[in-house]
C-alpha cells in the first residue's frame, strides 16, 4: 500500500484514494470534428510506461478532490503530486 | 508415566502449572510454558506427522516456524484451524489437536501405503500423468488424498480486528540486536514499535547461553528490559508475526491476543524506518534418509533443552558442517545426555579441537549418508567424505542412537527484506544469502544482516553424494514439507527446468505453508552444484507475503456476517416490515419486494398491488432514488454535457427524463432532471448508481471542464421519497394540506413544486414509473416515517396500500419502460432503445456522442430493444431466454437476442417480456421462439409498451 501525500489532507493511506488511470488526455471534440481513429485514440491507447507514469487519482476517502501525480510503474515512488490544472512536471532521475 | 524427557530443571516452563492436552485421541500433560511441539517431545511422542505426498512418518524437526513436518489440525468444531505448525502453538489446558494428513493417527497411518509409490511419482507427476482426458477428470481424486488439514463448516465464533498505526521506527524482532536497536533509537529521542513472534522478548537469548557485552544471558536480558519499560516512547508487542513488507514502508503484522476478547488482531504499520532484526533460520544436511522422526535440526533441540527443558534423545549424534553445534553437544551432555559422536564434515576447526579435549568424540572429515529405524531412528550410517561432499566407500562406520541432530549452516532470515525489494547476496564466508542492497528505508541487524555473535566456519553448500557408494538421491529429501528430494531436483534439471523460479514451481520446492524456509537454500546449493555454477548465480526465488499462515479471520477483521455489506435502511424500514413487507437487499438498500397479507403468497400478493395500484391508489418507499443537486451559472451547459437529452432548454418547474452514457456511447444509467430554477437542478439516478453518478458528475468538471462553474451536491439522504401512484392519487395528496395547487390544470405531468406541508418543506414532482397518475412527493429523511404513516391513513377511503418493488417492475414492464442494466447491457447504445430520434434533434456533443456514430454504433444489426408476448397464455416467457426465427436451416439456431425482463402481466392476463433482438424495431409483428433449458415458447415480436401506449392513464382528472 502506498502512502499518497494530497495536497489538501496530508500524506495518506491508499485505501484512501482511487486511480483514474492515465492523466493529461485531452478529450477530442466535438463529435462533427474527431475522425473515428483519433476517437479510438483518445478511449483506448494508453502509455505503459517502465519507469514515470503521469496519472490521476481521486481521494475518495477523504477530500474528494482529483489530483495528478507521477508514480514510477516498478518502485511505486511517487514523484509529484499536484493540482489537475497544472501542466506536466519535468521528472529526471530514475526511481529508487 | 509422565514427560519421560522432561529435565527435572531448567527451561523457562513452570513444573507447578501442569496443562492437560490431547494429540491424536491420546491424553498428554505439559507445562505453561510449552508449546504444543515441547509437550509432545517432552512426553516422548516421536511420530508426529505424515509428510504430505507419501506420507512418510515425520517427528519434529524445527522449534519455531522453520518446522516443517509438524502440521496440525487444531481443536475441533466451529473453532478448528487447519494447518499449524505445532511449534508455534502455545500449550493450554484442554488442547486437543490432530495431525493432519494421517488416518486413523501419525503413529498408524493407513495412507502409508503411498510411500510405496514414490518411485512412480517423479518431479512434474502431476504434468506428466493426469495429460488425457484432461486435467479436471482426475483433480477430486487428487485433491480428495492430497489435502492436509480441513476447515471448519461452522462461521468462526470468535472476533478478529484490524488496526492502523504509524511508527517512527519499527524493529522486527526482540532478540539482542533487535533489543540493542530499540534502546539506541528510543535514546535518540525516537517513537519506537518492538514487535517479536514470540511470547516474551529474548529471541535466541531464551535458549542460548553465550555472553553477551561480558554479562549472562539471562541478565542482559533483563537489563534491557528493564530499561525499555522505563522507556516511554517505546512500545513491545509480543505474540506478533510481521508477515509482509509493502510499498511505502508498510509492514503488516498479526498479533495472537490469547485473553481475548478480541482474538487476533491485524496490524497496518506505516514506518519512518524499518530495522529487521529478524535472526536467522538453520540449515539441514542433504542425504538419505534424513527425514526419519528423532533427526532435528541442531539449533532446534538446544531450544527444546534451554526453553523447555527437554531432551531431544538420550544417545545422541550430532552432525554438522560448521562450528554453532558444538554449544548444543556440551550442552546436552551437560544435560545429562550421551553424546555419541560429533560427525564434522570439515577435515579440521578450532571447534573440533576444543571438543576432542572436553573428551567428545569428533570424526573429522565425516558426513551421515544413511539412517534406520522402525520407523523412529534407531541407527546412523557414517562415512568420510571428500571435501567435494563425496563418500568414500570404504571409510565407514554405523552408530546406534535415538537422535540425531543436524546442523548445515545458517541461512540470515532475509524474508521480509527480500519483500521490500531489497537484494541479495551470496556470502562464502556463511555460505548463505544476506542482505546486499535496501530499496525502501530499512536495514538489517545482527543474525539476519549475517552477523552472528561466533566465527561459523561453515563448509560449502552441497548435498552429501553417496553415488560412490552406488546409491541414488532419491530419499535425500531437500524439502520435508512439501517432500521433494535431490532426485527430485536432479531430474528436473535434467528436463531443463534449471531457472530457480522453474524449478521451484515443477518441484513444489518451498511451496508448502513453511514457504521452504529449510529447504530454500539448499535446494539452490542441490542446482548450483549441477550447473556448476556458484549459488549467487542460481539466485533465490521471490520471497513473498505471508511470512507465516494467517488466518482468514484476522484478514477479515469485523466484516462477517451483518457487517459484511451493512444494508441502509429506509425511513419506513419499521412501518413497513410490519406492514408485511419481504424485505430484500435491492442495491444495498432493504426494500420491500412485496407485502405479504395472511396467508398469501408473493406471486398473490404482486397481483394484488398491480391490480389496486391499476384501479386505486398505492405507495411505495423511493427514497434510495439517487437525487443529486447541481448549482452554478453553467449548471445547465453541463448536464448538456452529460446527458444524451437535451438540458439546456428545460423549463424551470419541469422534469424531463434523461439518459446518460459513457465514452463509449453506452447506457450507464437514468433518471428524471428537475429544473428548480435558473441555475439550479436536480438529477434523479437510479438508487444503485448514486455514489457513482456524483462521482461521475465530479471527475468530468475537477478533471476536464475546470472552467465551467458548477457544483454538484449528492442530496439523496437529505430527502425522504414516497411514490404515490394510481388513478386515486392525487384526490389522497390533496387531503394531505399541501400549499401547492395540484389540479390538473395548474400542476401537469412532467412538471415539479416545491412548498410546504405545516412548517416542512416538501417537493412534489408529477411524474410516473407505473403508467399510472403519479406523483412522488419529498419531505426531509426525518419526516419520511410520518409522511408515509399519514399517506396510509389518508387513503383509507381509497383502499390505499404499500406496494414494493416486485409490483413496480411488473408494472413498468407492462408499460415497455427501460430498466437500465436490465434491458440495457454493456453494448447497449441509446440508438438501441428509441433514442435515435432524441440524440438526432441535439446539434451539441455530449459523453459518449461520438462513440455512437462509430461503425459499430452504425451497424444495421445491432440488437435492440422490443416488446414480446407470449402467444400462449398459460407459459412464462424465461428471462435470459435466447430468441430465434421460426425458420428452419442451420440459421436457426443462432441466438438474435435475448429476453431481458419478464412479467406475468395480471393487467393482460398473459406474459409480456422486454427483449433486446438483431433488428427489433423492424420486426414488429414476426413469430419467434424463445429457446430455454431445451424447450421453446412461441412469441410476438411488438412495439415495447404493452399497456396504455397512447399514456391516457397518466392524464387521468
Amino acid at each position: 500500500m502506498m502512502k499518497i501525500d494530497c495536497p489538501f489532507c496530508g500524506p495518506r493511506d491508499e485505501h484512501e484514494f482511487k486511480c483514474g488511470g492515465q492523466s493529461h488526455i485531452q478529450r477530442p471534440g466535438p463529435h462533427t470534428q474527431v475522425s473515428d481513429e483519433d476517437w479510438a485514440a483518445y478511449l483506448h491507447m494508453r502509455d505503459n510506461p517502465r519507469g514515470w507514469h503521469f496519472e490521476r487519482w481521486l481521494h475518495a476517502g477523504g477530500c474528494r478532490q482529483w489530483m495528478n501525480l507521477v508514480r514510477h510503474t516498478v518502485t511505486h515512488d511517487i514523484a509529484a503530486v499536484y493540482a489537475m490544472n497544472e501542466p506536466k512536471p519535468s521528472i529526471t532521475g530514475e526511481g529508487q | 508415566m509422565s514427560q519421560p524427557f522432561r529435565l527435572e530443571q531448567g527451561g523457562r516452563v513452570d513444573r507447578s502449572r501442569p496443562l492437560h492436552f490431547r494429540f491424536d485421541g491420546r491424553p498428554y500433560i505439559g507445562f505453561a510454558g510449552d508449546t504444543l511441539a515441547s509437550a509432545l517431545l517432552a512426553n516422548g511422542v516421536r511420530v508426529t506427522g505424515r509428510s504430505f505426498k507419501y506420507h512418510r512418518a515425520r517427528g519434529l524437526f524445527g522449534a519455531g516456524f522453520e518446522e516443517p513436518n509438524t502440521l496440525v489440525q487444531l481443536e475441533t468444531g466451529a473453532r478448528t484451524e487447519a494447518n499449524l505448525k505445532a511449534t508455534q502453538i502455545e500449550l493450554y489446558d484442554g488442547l486437543v489437536a490432530r495431525s493432519v494428513n494421517a488416518w486413523p493417527s501419525a503413529k498408524f497411518d493407513l495412507m502409508a501405503v503411498f510411500r510405496h509409490f514414490k518411485p512412480l511419482m517423479p518431479s512434474g507427476f502431476y504434468y506428466k500423468t493426469f495429460i488425457a482426458p484432461n486435467w479436471h477428470w482426475y483433480e477430486w481424486l487428487i485433491r480428495a488424498a492430497a489435502g492436509l488439514g480441513v476447515s471448519p463448516r461452522q462461521p468462526d465464533p470468535d472476533r478478529y480486528d484490524k488496526q492502523f498505526r504509524t511508527a517512527e521506527v519499527l524493529i522486527i524482532g526482540a532478540g539482542p540486536a533487535g533489543l540493542r536497536a530499540a534502546i539506541e533509537q528510543a535514546d535518540a529521542g525516537h517513537q519506537v514499535l518492538l514487535v517479536d513472534d514470540q511470547p516474551e522478548p529474548g529471541g535466541c537469548l531464551l535458549h542460548q547461553a553465550q555472553e553477551i557485552d561480558g554479562l549472562p544471558a539471562q541478565r542482559w536480558l533483563d537489563a534491557q528490559l528493564s530499561r525499555l519499560s522505563a522507556m516511554d516512547n517505546v512500545t513491545l508487542l509480543p505474540r506478533c508475526t510481521a508477515f509482509g513488507y509493502y510499498d511505502h514502508n508498510e509492514i503488516q503484522a498479526v498479533q495472537l491476543l490469547p485473553e481475548g476478547p478480541v482474538r487476533q488482531r491485524l496490524l497496518h504499520i506505516r514506518a519512518g524506518q524499518v530495522i529487521l532484526a529478524t535472526g536467522a533460520i538453520e540449515r539441514p544436511l542433504v542425504f538419505p534418509n534424513n527425514d526419519r522422526p528423532g533427526i532435528l535440526l541442531a539449533g532446534a533441540a538446544r531450544r527444546y533443552l534451554r526453553q523447555y527443558g527437554v531432551l531431544p534423545g538420550r544417545r545422541l549424534v550430532i552432525a554438522t558442517n560448521n562450528d554453532s553445534a558444538y554449544a548444543v553437544a556440551h550442552e546436552l551432555r551437560d544435560a545429562g545426555a550421551e553424546v555419541l559422536a560429533i560427525l564434522d564434515m570439515r577435515a579440521t576447526s578450532p571447534a573440533q579441537a576444543a571438543a576432542v579435549a572436553a573428551g567428545f568424540e569428533v570424526r573429522a572429515g565425516v558426513a551421515p549418508t544413511g539412517t534406520w529405524g522402525r520407523p523412529v531412528l534407531s541407527r546412523v550410517r557414517w562415512h568420510g567424505v571428500t571435501e567435494a561432499g563425496q563418500a568414500r566407500p570404504q571409510d565407514t562406520g554405523e552408530i546406534a542412537c535415538d537422535g540425531l541432530l543436524v546442523s548445515g549452516g545458517w541461512n540470515p532470515t532475509v524474508h521480509l527484506l527480500s519483500q521490500s525489494g531489497g537484494g541479495l547476496r551470496f556470502d562464502e564466508r556463511l555460505q548463505a544469502f544476506v542482505p546486499n542492497r535496501s530499496v525502501q528505508a530499512e536495514c538489517s541487524v545482527g543474525a539476519a544482516n549475517g552477523d552472528f555473535n561466533e566465527e561459523l566456519a561453515v563448509a560449502p553448500l552441497q548435498a552429501i553424494d553417496v553415488s560412490t557408494l552406488g546409491e541414488t538421491p532419491n530419499y535425500s529429501w531437500v524439502d520435508l514439507a512439501s517432500d521433494v528430494t535431490e532426485g527430485d531436483i536432479r531430474l528436473a534439471a535434467q528436463e531443463n527446468f534449471s531457472a530457480v523460479e522453474h524449478l521451484k514451481r515443477y518441484t513444489t520446492t518451498g511451496m508448502m505453508t513453511d514457504q521452504g524456509k529449510t529447504s530454500n537454500v539448499n535446494a539452490i546449493g542441490v542446482l548450483a552444484g549441477l550447473a556448476g555454477k556458484p549459488p549467487g548465480a542460481v539466485g533465490t526465488t521471490k520471497f513473498r507475503p505471508p511470512f507465516n499462515p494467517v488466518s482468514f479471520g484476522a484478514l477479515v477483521g469485523r466484516q462477517v456476517g451483518a457487517f459484511y455489506r451493512p444494508l441502509r435502511r429506509l425511513p419506513s424500514d419499521a412501518l413497513q416490515r410490519q406492514a408485511g413487507a419481504v424485505m430484500e437487499d435491492y442495491g444495498g438498500w432493504a426494500r420491500a419486494a412485496c407485502f405479504l397479507r395472511d396467508g398469501e403468497r408473493e406471486e398473490h400478493a404482486v397481483v394484488r398491488e398491480v391490480t389496486t395500484v391499476r384501479n386505486g391508489v398505492g405507495i411505495l418507499d423511493y427514497s434510495p432514488l439517487g437525487k443529486i443537486l447541481v448549482h452554478g451559472p453553467d449548471a445547465g451547459e453541463f448536464l448538456n454535457r452529460i446527458y444524451v437529452n437535451n438540458l439546456r432548454t428545460l423549463q424551470v418547474g419541469k422534469c424531463r427524463y434523461g439518459l446518460m452514457l459513457n465514452e463509449h456511447g453506452i447506457i450507464i444509467d437514468d433518471g428524471i432532471a428537475t429544473r428548480w430554477d435558473e441555475n439550479t437542478f436536480q438529477v434523479g439516478t437510479t438508487s444503485g448508481q448514486a455514489e457513482h453518478v456524483t462521482e461521475l458528475l465530479e471527475e468530468w468538471l475537477q478533471c476536464e471542464w475546470l472552467d465551467l462553474d458548477v457544483i454538484v451536491e449528492p442530496v439523496t439522504t437529505q430527502w425522504s421519497t414516497i411514490m404515490v401512484a394510481g388513478p386515486r392519487s392525487r384526490a389522497v395528496l390533496q387531503r394531505l394540506g399541501l400549499d401547492i395547487d395540484l389540479s390538473p390544470a395548474a400542476f401537469g405531468h412532467m412538471e415539479a413544486r416545491q412548498g410546504h406541508l405545516g412548517e416542512v418543506p416538501v417537493r412534489i414532482a408529477r411524474v410516473s414509473f407505473t403508467g399510472e397518475l403519479g406523483f412522488e412527493i419529498s419531505v426531509p429523511w426525518s419526516f419520511g416515517a410520518s409522511l408515509w404513516q399519514r399517506l396510509l391513513a389518508l387513503g383509507r377511503p381509497e383502499g390505499i396500500i404499500p406496494f414494493g418493488i416486485e409490483s413496480l417492475m411488473v408494472m413498468r414492464t407492462e408499460k415497455g419502460f427501460l430498466h437500465v442494466g436490465s434491458d440495457t447491457d454493456g453494448a447497449t447504445m441509446p440508438q438501441d432503445v428509441g433514442f435515435g430520434p432524441i440524440m438526432d434533434r441535439k446539434s451539441e456533443d455530449f459523453v459518449g456522442r461520438r462513440s455512437t456514430i462509430t461503425p459499430e454504433g452504425r451497424r444495421s444489426n445491432r440488437k435492440q430493444l422490443v416488446g414480446l408476448e407470449a402467444l400462449d397464455t398459460t407459459v412464462t416467457l424465461p428471462v435470459g431466454g435466447h430468441v430465434l426465427s421460426e425458420s428452419s436451416g442451420p440459421a436457426s439456431k443462432l441466438s438474435q437476442g435475448w429476453v431481458t425482463s419478464v412479467a406475468n402481466s395480471p393487467t393482460l392476463g398473459r406474459s409480456v417480456a422486454l427483449a433486446l433482438i438483431e433488428k427489433g424495431p423492424q420486426r414488429h409483428g414476426e413469430t419467434v421462439r424463445v429457446y430455454d433449458n431445451g424447450r421453446s415458447v412461441p412469441a410476438r415480436i411488438c412495439a415495447p409498451g404493452f399497456y396504455d401506449p397512447q399514456g391516457e392513464r397518466l392524464h387521468v382528472e
